[in-house]
C-alpha cells in the first residue's frame, strides 16, 4: 500500500512526531511504500538543524534526515514554515521546503493519508 | 486513460480560535480546491463554531478568517456540510450559520448544508482520503 504521512505537531512537545516515525518504520518493515511525509502547522519545527537535544535523548531532526536519505520525500510546508521562521538555511539535509500542492498530490496519489497531531 | 477523480474530505473539528489548526486548515482547502479532486468539507464538534456568522476577532488581536468562508464557493468548494447534532448541542441553529457564496442561477445566498451524523458517516466511507483540522 502507498502511504502518505502528515505531521501537525512540533518535536519533543508532543508525541505526534515520534508516533509518526515509529509508524513509518513499521510500515516500511511490513513492505508498504511511503509516498511522502509532509510537515504542517508546528510540525515544520521537526527538521531544523538548530535543535540540540541532550545527548542521551533521540535527535528528532537527524532521525527524519536519515529517513530522507533513504529516498523518502520529506516536505515542509512553505507557508507554515515562513510563519515560524523555518527557512532552507536551517533545514537538516534530505528534506525540502515546498507548497501545499505537494500535500495535495500526496493525498491524491497515496492509498492512505495518515495524520499525526491533535 | 484519465485518472479517476479522487474524493477528498476535510473535517473541521476544532474551534476556530485558540489554535491555528482551523485557519491553516482553511489554507489547505483553498489550495487543494485548485486541483482535480472532489472536495468536501464537514464541520463537526467544536468546528461548527467556525461557521458562526458575526465573528469579531478584534479583541483577540488576531486576523480573523471567517470572511474567507464567505468565498468558499468562489474557490469551487461547493460541498460544505455541518453536523446537525454538533450544532444543536452547542445551541446553534441554521440561522447562526454564515453564508458561503451565492447560487449561480438564482443568486440566492447559500449556507452550509446541515446533515445528520449518519449521512456524514456514509460520505466518509466513500472518501479516498480524509484530512482533519
Amino acid at each position: 500500500m502507498k502511504i502518505a504521512v502528515c505531521i501537525y505537531e512540533g518535536p519533543y512537545n508532543h508525541e505526534a512526531s515520534d508516533s509518526a516515525y515509529n509508524f513509518i518504520k513499521a510500515a516500511i518493515d511490513k513492505g508498504h511504500e511511503i509516498q511522502g511525509i509532509f510537515f504542517y502547522h508546528d510540525g515544520v519545527y521537526n527538521v531544523t538543524k538548530l535543535m540540540e537535544p541532550p545527548q542521551d535523548d533521540r535527535h528528532i531532526a537527524n532521525r527524519w534526515s536519515a529517513l530522507g536519505a533513504t529516498g523518502i520525500d520529506i516536505v515542509v510546508c512553505i507557508a507554515a514554515a515562513k510563519r515560524r521562521g523555518i527557512v532552507d538555511d536551517v533545514l537538516v539535509p534530505n528534506v525540502r521546503i515546498s507548497g501545499l500542492g505537494q500535500l495535495t498530490m500526496m493525498t491524491i496519489q497515496a492509498d492512505r493519508m495518515v495524520v499525526f497531531g491533535d | 486513460m484519465a485518472e479517476e477523480i479522487k474524493k477528498i474530505m476535510f473535517t473541521v473539528r476544532k474551534p476556530p480560535h485558540g489554535s491555528i489548526y482551523v485557519y491553516e486548515g482553511l489554507e489547505v482547502k483553498l489550495i487543494m480546491a485548485a486541483y482535480d479532486a472532489d472536495i468536501s468539507v464537514v464541520f463537526m464538534d467544536d468546528g461548527v463554531y467556525a461557521l458562526k456568522q458575526g465573528q469579531d476577532t478584534k479583541e483577540l488581536g488576531i486576523k480573523g478568517f471567517a470572511a474567507t468562508y464567505g468565498a468558499l464557493m468562489d474557490y469551487e468548494i461547493q460541498k460544505v456540510y455541518v453536523d446537525r447534532h454538533s450544532m444543536e448541542i452547542r445551541g446553534m441553529t441554521e440561522d447562526d450559520l454564515l453564508i458561503i457564496g451565492e447560487d449561480e442561477e438564482t443568486e440566492e445566498p447559500v449556507k452550509p448544508q446541515v446533515i445528520d451524523s449518519q449521512a456524514i458517516a456514509a460520505m466518509m466511507a466513500e472518501q479516498h482520503n480524509i484530512l482533519s483540522f
